[in-house]
């Protein structure tokens, strides 16, 4: 039981919830780059919210299945489709053998994750099969996937009795993204170290300027096009570690956003971070759109990251119940 | 020995924390980090999921999920860590013993490999071949790791060879030797970087077969020696 990639995407990559435990040796966490996406896309197709997804950009890749087996889709719609039928994000879809999933169009965001019931079949690299670029490990292959890769899948059991006439079929009960806090181009952040190093003026500008992402953005780092801000001491930093969200002052004024892939320390000055809540939607976004930063404080930060945990923890149990009572119902094996 | 330098804690996110001992390159402050490191290693912060020693920090990040689940609703997971921290911090640097592992690195500075040789020579009013010798005849101190897998923070050279980080950075080359300000290092992997390249080594650095598949560890001691450009390639066709 496999998929074949028949035409490979810009990027698509295997990744989970990231590397913990190798950043003392400079091995950075990686991880998808939206994690709550991923972990959605998981929870309906009840896999464990840890296990590998496919993270595509658009152009995303052509993937045929060559059994029946049980997806879901969610993050960024590229306007999916079944041997040319449409399907909707966020719902667990059983599809028939013999079936290839293409994406037309991006309507929204930036990065579209694919699960598949029972994950991927590939080996963990330093307890992770996230897809780790630069050192070309971990993943499949250490590598992005290419044409004419074949991905063999965990789930070797065909339950999903559809009709030979059938392309797929939509469970009917999907996942609602928002968790109840509404998010625009505002973004909060955590004050960080070296705060203090810009001039006055400067930290007015970072708290009332708009932020643009720039052309040159991916999943290391995201730069903003802005007003240089400037730094008012000529100190150098020695390096020391940085995080998912850590906004750094280069040295030419502009700034970046550290994602998923960043780096595990740097050397330029850090000006904050944005909280982990954000960090989604941060992902989603694409070079041109608008952001604006304003300062939190911990346990709003906290607070927000436990809200969004628990609107996941909430729908994996609903959709453990309700997969578990269809499969049940449906097919009985 | 010494009193205990300053610290302070400050935030990297909600989800880490950093332990700072101030901007400083100091052996014996790196030390002071490396055996809080080990320390806290050994006997773990309940959630914590993983620490990452720098030159003078040392950075903590946290499960703020499993912390909020084991506290009040009044405290953070930031105040928590912070306050569980204190008891690893000792109340004086005590100097622990050196573990002595040298190793020698073989280094072409030949300009083909060496885009910024001429720069940091010119810089400091010395010839390029003075900066080759200043390089190569000091052992180095390995403070962290970081940046990239098996990328080796090193330090002090010599103040005459001593240069500040490009304004923006660049591609460079796997096995580049580097200089930002007084720390050296080589680039595992090429990437993009913004330190000024004076020479390359043919060594594997990273084998990611390996169960360890980093070459340097944070502790350990580093001597580059001068090799001609056929030892170069010879060195690498044999690593290969």
């Amino acid at each position: 039981m496999s998929l074949k990639i028949l035409k490979a995407g810009m990027l698509d990559s295997i990744q989970d919830s990231g590397r913990l435990g190798y950043q003392q040796f400079g091995i950075n966490p990686g991880g998808a780059m939206d994690k709550y996406a991923a972990t959605i896309a998981n929870i309906l197709v009840g896999n464990n919210n840890n296990d590998a997804v496919i993270e595509m950009h658009f152009p995303a890749p052509a993937i045929f299945f060559e059994e029946p087996t049980m997806i879901a889709l969610s993050g960024a719609d590229f306007s999916a489709n079944i041997n040319g039928t449409p399907i909707p994000l966020n719902h667990a879809v059983i599809i028939n053998k013999n079936t290839t999933l293409q994406f037309i169009t991006p309507k929204n965001k930036s990065r579209c994750y694919l699960a598949v019931k029972g994950g991927v079949k590939i080996s963990k690299w330093l307890n992770s099969y996230s897809t780790n670029l630069i050192a070309e490990a971990g993943g499949f292959s250490g590598r992005k996937l290419l044409k004419d890769d074949i991905l063999e899948l965990n789930s070797s059991t065909n339950t999903y009795k559809l009709q030979d006439t059938d392309d797929f079929k939509i469970l009917p009960w999907g996942a609602n993204e928002d968790f109840g806090i509404q998010f625009k181009e505002e973004f909060l952040v955590m004050l960080g170290s070296e705060w203090d190093w810009l001039d006055k003026l400067s930290q007015e500008k970072f708290l009332k300027n708009p932020f643009f992402i720039s052309h040159n953005s991916d999943r290391m780092g995201y730069r903003l096009a802005s007003e240089p801000l400037h730094s008012a001491t000529k100190t150098e930093l020695v390096s020391s570690a940085v995080n998912f969200g850590t906004i750094q002052l280069l040295p030419d004024g502009q700034l970046i956003i550290l994602m998923a892939d960043h780096q595990t320390t740097g050397g330029y000055p850090r000006l904050g971070n944005i909280i982990a809540a954000q960090l989604p939607i941060l992902a989603q976004m694409k070079a041109g759109d608008k952001i604006q930063f304003k300062f939190t404080d911990h346990q709003a930060a906290e607070n927000l990251i436990l809200k969004q945990q628990q609107h996941l923890t909430q729908l994996e149990i609903a959709c453990k119940l309700r997969l578990e009572n269809y499969i049940h119902e449906n097919y009985r094996y | 020995m010494d009193r205990l330098p300053s610290y302070k804690i400050a935030s990297l996110g909600e989800t880490a924390l950093i332990i700072d001992f101030g901007n400083t390159i100091d052996e014996s402050i790196n030390k002071l980090v490396h055996s809080l490191f080990y320390q806290i290693q050994n006997d773990p912060i309940p959630g914590m999921i993983e620490a990452v020693p720098g030159y003078s920090s040392l950075t903590i990040y946290y499960d703020i999920l499993f912390i909020r689940n084991i506290l009040n609703k009044q405290t953070t997971a930031f105040e928590w860590v912070s306050e569980s921290l204190k008891k690893f911090i000792p109340k004086e640097n005590v100097e622990t013993g050196d573990p002595q592992i040298l190793i020698k690195v073989p280094v072409c500075y030949e300009i083909e490999f060496a885009p910024d040789l001429n720069f940091i020579a010119s810089q400091n009013k010395i010839s390029p071949g003075e900066v080759i010798y200043l390089h190569a005849s000091s052992i180095y101190h390995i403070y962290m790791l970081g940046f990239l897998p098996g990328f080796a923070y090193m330090g002090m050279v010599d103040e005459k060879i001593s240069s500040s980080r490009k304004q923006k950075p660049v591609f460079v080359e796997a096995g580049s030797i580097g200089i930002a300000g007084k720390q050296t290092g080589i680039y595992p992997f090429r990437s993009q970087g913004g330190w000024q390249i004076i020479g390359r080594t043919p060594l594997k650095l990273f084998d990611k077969e390996k169960i360890n598949p980093v070459l340097f560890k944070a502790g350990d001691k580093v001597q580059f020696y001068s090799i001609t450009k056929d030892e170069f390639e010879d060195i690498k066709s044999r690593n290969a």
